[in-house]
């Protein structure tokens, strides 16, 4: 048996006694990784097996009174429409919100990945949104929507009730989305395309391919992995939008049904009515929703990612 | 007629791009005009008024008055540097170990932070509160800073820049006589601080937009950072907006103003760990 051992050791080019320095890895190791691992336990892990546990049941106030009520959360989602049509509100917003801004956000870091007068103002100014605090975005954005005084509908020549018509409300919400995160986007792929050599593109010009051409061939291919990775943490975040509804949306709004997201009737069933179990259902379907998304992204990345 | 083609398309691109930024910046010039109006001229539509007739400071005065900004920026502050601080020190140390370092269970506690990373954080949110109210620790900055203490996501980050560094150092260091802890206080980690400065902009950044956490465990105005506050007080002044609009350029103003100064750094720090999330 030692021996065998001994000679899967060797075999592995692996010296017979270990080193000090070998040796004290692991003690050091633990030591490093130990307050990050033990708070990620403590403030992660745990309570995710805690929020599991709870759709079980149905909570009182404050955690307490717990009753066991089996499945039943899970029942009365199923059958929960209010929750389903917040899931679609929440899928369309994303839908809508998060290619738009990747969009605008390609095209403006293309136009700036030059030596050009401004360049820097025009990065400060599109990254600006980013950081406001939402709370004043949200409310600086509601202004502008106020259908009798708001500035848009002055612009526009409008009587449009921006955040209150169920049919608009919902692009309205994308739009503050849109806006917000344009500048963050627009940095990662600065980032992205400044990593591409330039040659490629001296070579494609000899080639012809120059504009438009050599945007589609050389920059969207290039700057593909960057734009796979906006689009999967930005979809994720689309998915857990809860502060400019928050905010917005007001109790009595005839459009909050058509606008609520997920994340907010999570928030409204945990802190608000009180009923933390069906909350923590809620949140489990949205990790349900989260990790399907992502792992269909996952798959499909293969058709269209170019990784070299 | 190269040259002339070249110059109308440099002025097509300075076109898109005025157009964009005069988009972003209507909000910011909006709250800033309606802040000086009074509420009549907020609210008149025949005539509509863009520009303030006078420059009143009225709204910025009665909200400075009655909400005690001093006590929020404090709170913010502390809230930020807490966060900035446990998550680089931690961050830091697990990193370099996961970079650099043999241990058992390595992989499988990586792979726990990875697996963190991909959890939607209101999933944590319940317990996270129950907790704290269970030590009777709600309306602390404690209770503030508390989901914030570790970082997988800086875990992450620092791994990533320690495991770009060349492996030659660590041996030079190590012949010299080092052990694994003065290897890494005083030749691995002074090397990755601008990784360290991106992930201090990226949580302090994030821990000023946070408004959940805040909003369901600091419920008592005294001890609310900035976001919640304004989110409360919205509540309050529901239709007066030169007042509410003045009381967001108090919240917004610090870090806006930062970020002017520091706006490179702003701007590397978002690209270098938002690029790695």
């Amino acid at each position: 048996m030692m021996n065998k051992k001994n000679v899967a050791i060797s075999g592995n080019h692996r010296r017979p006694g270990l080193t000090y320095w070998e040796k004290s890895q692991n003690l050091w190791g633990w030591l490093f990784i130990f307050p990050t691992m033990l708070g990620l336990v403590i403030l992660n892990i745990w309570p995710m097996l805690q929020s599991f546990y709870q759709t079980f049941f149905r909570t009182g106030d404050f955690g307490r009174g717990n009753i066991y009520i089996g499945g039943q959360n899970y029942i009365q989602l199923l059958k929960d429409s209010e929750v389903w049509q917040a899931l679609w509100n929440t899928l369309k917003l994303t839908l809508l919100q998060v290619p738009v801004s990747i969009a605008i956000a390609l095209v403006l870091a293309v136009l700036l990945n030059r030596k050009m007068r401004g360049r820097a103002v025009y990065r400060a100014i599109f990254f600006l949104p980013m950081i406001a605090a939402p709370a004043a975005v949200a409310m600086v954005w509601k202004w502008l929507y106020n259908s009798q005084f708001g500035l848009l509908n002055h612009l526009f020549h409008t009587k449009i009730e921006w955040i209150s018509n169920p049919a608009i409300a919902w692009i309205s919400i994308a739009v503050i989305g849109i806006w917000s995160s344009i500048g963050y986007n627009m940095v990662l792929f600065l980032a992205g395309l400044q990593d591409i050599p330039k040659d490629y593109y001296e070579a494609g010009a000899i080639d012809g391919a120059t504009g438009p051409a050599a945007f589609f061939r050389i920059t969207l291919p290039l700057l593909s992995p960057m734009i796979f990775f906006v689009l999967v943490t930005s979809v994720i975040s689309g998915l857990q939008v809860f502060d400019s509804i928050y905010m917005i949306m007001s109790k009595s709004n005839p459009a909050l049904p058509k606008t609520q997201t997920i994340v907010y009737l999570f928030y409204q069933y945990s802190f608000v009515n009180g009923n933390k179990g069906y909350g923590s259902t809620i949140v489990i379907l949205l990790l349900a929703v989260i990790m399907l998304i992502t792992a269909l992204q996952m798959k499909l990345q293969k058709k269209w990612v170019f990784y070299n | 007629m190269r040259s002339s083609k070249n110059l109308f398309t440099t002025l097509l691109i300075h076109l898109v791009l005025i157009i964009f930024s005069i988009i972003m910046i209507i909000p910011f010039a909006w709250m800033i005009l309606t802040a000086f109006k009074t509420v009549t001229e907020s609210t008149s539509v025949n005539p509509f008024v863009i520009f303030p007739s006078k420059w009143l400071p009225d709204a910025f005065i009665t909200v400075w008055e009655n909400m005690n900004f001093l006590l929020l920026y404090k709170n913010t502050l502390l809230l930020i540097f807490w966060r900035v601080v446990c998550a680089c020190l931690t961050s830091t140390f697990a990193g370099y170990a996961f970079a650099r370092l043999n241990f058992k269970g390595k992989n499988l506690m990586f792979a726990l932070v990875l697996f963190q990373m991909m959890i939607p954080s209101q999933i944590f949110i319940i317990p996270q509160y129950l907790m704290v109210s269970a030590i009777k620790m709600t309306n602390t900055i404690f209770a503030l800073v508390f989901p914030g203490l570790v970082s997988a996501f800086g875990t992450f980050l620092m791994k990533q820049a320690y495991m770009s560094l060349p492996k030659d150092l660590e041996e030079a260091a190590r012949l010299d006589g080092c052990n694994i802890l003065q290897t890494f206080l005083f030749v691995m980690a002074p090397l990755t601080r601008s990784t360290l400065a991106a992930l201090a902009i990226f949580t302090a950044l994030f821990a000023y937009k946070d408004l959940m956490w805040p909003l369901v465990i600091n419920t008592s105005n005294k001890m609310m950072p900035l976001s919640a506050a304004l989110a409360t007080m919205q509540g309050q002044y529901s239709s007066n907006y030169p007042e509410l609009m003045a009381a967001s350029l108090i919240a917004s103003l610090p870090m806006i103003i930062l970020y002017l100064f520091f706006q490179k750094q702003f701007i590397q720090g978002i690209a270098t760990s938002g690029g790695k999330l």
